[in-house]
C-alpha cells in the first residue's frame, strides 16, 4: 500500500489538494525510551507535486516537519480527469509515489 | 585533463538517462545540506539570504495556534495575496535546525501552504517569500508547552 493518501476538493475556481504521508520523519536527536540510544536521522528530503507529468510544486524538507507529514496546497487550472502525482525521496533513498485522478 | 573532463560528462549524462528511465528517482536538485544543518538562525538567514534586504510585510498570514501543546506537531497555514511568489521558507528560530523547510511554487499554484512542524521551544515561525526582486518576511510568536525536537 502506498505511504501517500491524496484528497483532492474543488474550492471555487481552485482545487484543493491535500495529502497524508506515513513517514517517522525522525531528525536523529530522538532517544530510544528503552535503550536511551539516538534514533537515527530518518526523513522525507524531497516532495514533489505534479499535474499532468508537469511539476507545480518542488520542496525540500528536514526532519522537523512532523510525524506523518500533511500538506494542503492550492492549484489553479485544474479540470476533471486530470492526474495529481505526489512523490518523496527520503534521506535513506527511500521513495514513493501516488497518483490521484480529479473527478 | 580533456579526458577527465569527457569522462565526468558521461557520468553526468548516465544519471541523466537514470533519472529519465525512473529506475532512479532523482532529485528535482541535490537536498542543500548546509541551509538545513545545525546552526543559529542569524547564520541560516545569512547562508540564504547573504546580506539581502528582508521587507517585512503583513501581506503573508500566517495561521498558527497561539499555544502549542505539543512541539512535535504545530500546525501552520500561510497564504498570501503577494503576486508571482517563486520560493517560500519556513523557518524557526529557537529550532537547532531552523529552516524546516523549502518550497518552490510555480505559476499554477497560490501562495497557500499548511503544514504541520515541529517546534523544540517557544520562538518565532518565520514564513520569508521570494518574488524576482523582492524576498518578504512575516513571523509570528507561538508558546509551546512542550517542545517536540528531542532536546
Amino acid at each position: 500500500m502506498s505511504s501517500i493518501k491524496i484528497r483532492s476538493k474543488r474550492l471555487g475556481d481552485k482545487m484543493q489538494i491535500r495529502t497524508l504521508i506515513a513517514h517517522p520523519m525522525e531528525n536523529g536527536r530522538m532517544r530510544d525510551k528503552d535503550s536511551d540510544q539516538l534514533i537515527p536521522a530518518h526523513f522525507i528530503q524531497e516532495l514533489i507535486v505534479k499535474h499532468n507529468d508537469k511539476t507545480v510544486i518542488s520542496s525540500h524538507l528536514s526532519g522537523s516537519i512532523s510525524k506523518d507529514p500533511y500538506f494542503v496546497f492550492m492549484l489553479n487550472n485544474v479540470n476533471s480527469g486530470d492526474k495529481i502525482t505526489i512523490s518523496w525521496v527520503d534521506n535513506l533513498n527511500q521513495f514513493d509515489s501516488e497518483d490521484h485522478f480529479i473527478k | 585533463m580533456r579526458r577527465r573532463f569527457l569522462k565526468h560528462l558521461t557520468t553526468f549524462a548516465g544519471s541523466i538517462w537514470l533519472s529519465g528511465s525512473g529506475l532512479f528517482k532523482a532529485a528535482y536538485a541535490a537536498w542543500p545540506s548546509d541551509n538545513f544543518k545545525e546552526q543559529s538562525y542569524q547564520d541560516t538567514l545569512t547562508r540564504l539570504f547573504n546580506q539581502a534586504e528582508l521587507i517585512e510585510t503583513h501581506k503573508i498570514k500566517i495561521k498558527a495556534p497561539k499555544t502549542a501543546e505539543n512541539g512535535a506537531v504545530v500546525p501552520v497555514t500561510i497564504q498570501s495575496d503577494l503576486p508571482n511568489i517563486g520560493k517560500v521558507y519556513i523557518l524557526v528560530d529557537n529550532n537547532p535546525k531552523p529552516l524546516s523547510a523549502e518550497f518552490n511554487l510555480s505559476n499554477d499554484v497560490d501562495f497557500f501552504i499548511t503544514a504541520r512542524i515541529k517546534m523544540a521551544a517557544s520562538g518565532q515561525l518565520i514564513i520569508i517569500a521570494m518574488d524576482n526582486e523582492n524576498i518578504y518576511k512575516a513571523s509570528r510568536f507561538v508558546k509551546v508547552s512542550k517542545g517536540g525536537c528531542g532536546n
